[in-house]
């Protein structure tokens, strides 16, 4: 079969799939973060008194407001995913062993999965009266 | 440093000879050279006239087949291209990374083909044949004129930490070779080359090190049209 004879029409679009998505929430989410965590630190640690005010009674006010409850809840997890898929990305590029690449990389995944769910959990379902 | 007039180079070539096994161990030469010579040159020197045995790839001698990438000074470059003047010394010569040495400098580049050949580097027509040509716009044609240059001569890719770390990458030069028919307005199957590279081993393996733009002897903007790829894929897709 010559090239010249041969059937091609152009196909859809290419595939995409897990490699470009994950390209593309890293740039998104890297740029989210910069803001946010920029913004965390000036707000909590540099204005008013720093981070000298900062007690169980200071992020016990912070928490009750959904404002802050979103911010915080966004930054831990585009961080976490974000860091989580960056790790992922060094296990792939330098672990050749097969089974020792997805044993990493399941432990990476229930790790974070883990913190994710810990942390969502604390800042859901914060609750001030426990704190004395 | 040696000053413009020549005089003598103290090479250390990296070798490794398959008969005798083991592992590859440094040789020094000593060999004299004019301002105008190239590490080429000195290679010539010494495999004509100290030592037979010295095995290296070389064709045009002149930067255009890509035949002679090596590592020089730790520096993917073409020995026809470098002269010996420029470098400090001793010079040290070792074969490009991440490749299966057979001997001396001379590599396995089937890997590196096999990558090449998956993009389909040759650009795919069936629609009708025109009365005379297919016509291109000036600005049609200069969307992909910088990676029409290559010359499959190795020194990107095998210059890539992500390529010396997996082996399966299919590298930089495998990229650039996609983008040359991917942004030619003339072909039909950029899709096929984008899915291709849209796979785990793919364009999104590149984490922009950059090392592939400063190997390149043809000064291809290597990196960008690696990103050029991934926003075009992204593009094809949202
Ligand atoms: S010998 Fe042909 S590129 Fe150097």
């Amino acid at each position: 079969m010559s090239l010249a004879t041969r059937e091609r029409t152009q196909t859809p679009a290419p595939a995409g799939g897990l490699e470009l998505w994950t390209w593309f929430f890293m740039r998104i989410s890297g740029i989210v973060l910069v803001f946010l965590v920029l913004g965390h630190f000036t707000i909590v640690h540099l204005l008013g008194e720093g981070v000298d005010r900062v007690n169980f009674a200071f992020v016990a006010g912070r928490w009750s407001s959904p404002l802050w409850q979103t911010w915080d809840w966004t930054m831990l997890t585009l961080g976490l995913i974000h860091g989580a898929n960056g790790l992922r990305v060094v296990i792939d590029d330098y672990v050749r062993r097969d089974g020792l690449r997805a044993a990493l990389k399941s432990a990476l995944y229930v790790a974070s999965l883990i913190f994710l769910l810990l942390g969502t959990l604390i800042i859901v379902a914060f609750d001030p009266a426990k704190g004395s | 440093m040696p000053g413009p007039a020549g005089g003598e180079a103290t090479i250390r070539v990296l070798r490794y000879d398959p008969d005798a096994g083991g592992a590859p161990r440094w040789q020094t030469y000593r060999v004299p050279y004019e301002p105008m010579d190239r590490v080429l040159d000195a290679l010539h020197a010494i495999k004509w006239r100290a030592d037979g045995t010295l095995a290296f790839r070389r064709s045009c001698g002149h930067g255009i087949c890509g035949s002679d990438a090596m590592v020089i000074n730790g520096q993917n470059a073409l020995a026809c291209k470098v002269l010996i003047k420029d470098l400090s010394q001793p010079i040290t010569v070792e074969p490009i990374r991440g490749l299966p040495v057979h001997k001396d400098l001379v590599v396995d580049m089937e890997p590196f083909f096999d990558a090449y050949r998956k993009v389909l580097p040759f650009l795919v027509n069936d629609d009708p044949a025109p009365d005379r040509e297919r016509l291109q716009s000036p600005a049609d044609r200069a969307r992909y004129d910088d990676t029409t240059k290559c010359i499959l001569c190795a020194a990107c890719t095998t210059s890539c930490p992500v390529f010396w770390g997996d082996g399966q990458y299919a590298g930089p030069a495998a990229i650039v070779n996609a983008h040359r028919f991917v942004f030619d307005s003339r072909d039909r199957a950029s899709n096929e080359r984008l899915a291709v590279l849209s796979d785990k081993v793919g364009a999104f393996r590149c984490r922009t090190v950059f090392n592939c733009t400063r190997a390149c002897p043809r000064d291809i903007h290597v990196t960008r049209a690696i990103q050029e790829v991934k926003s075009e894929i992204l593009k094809r897709r949202v």
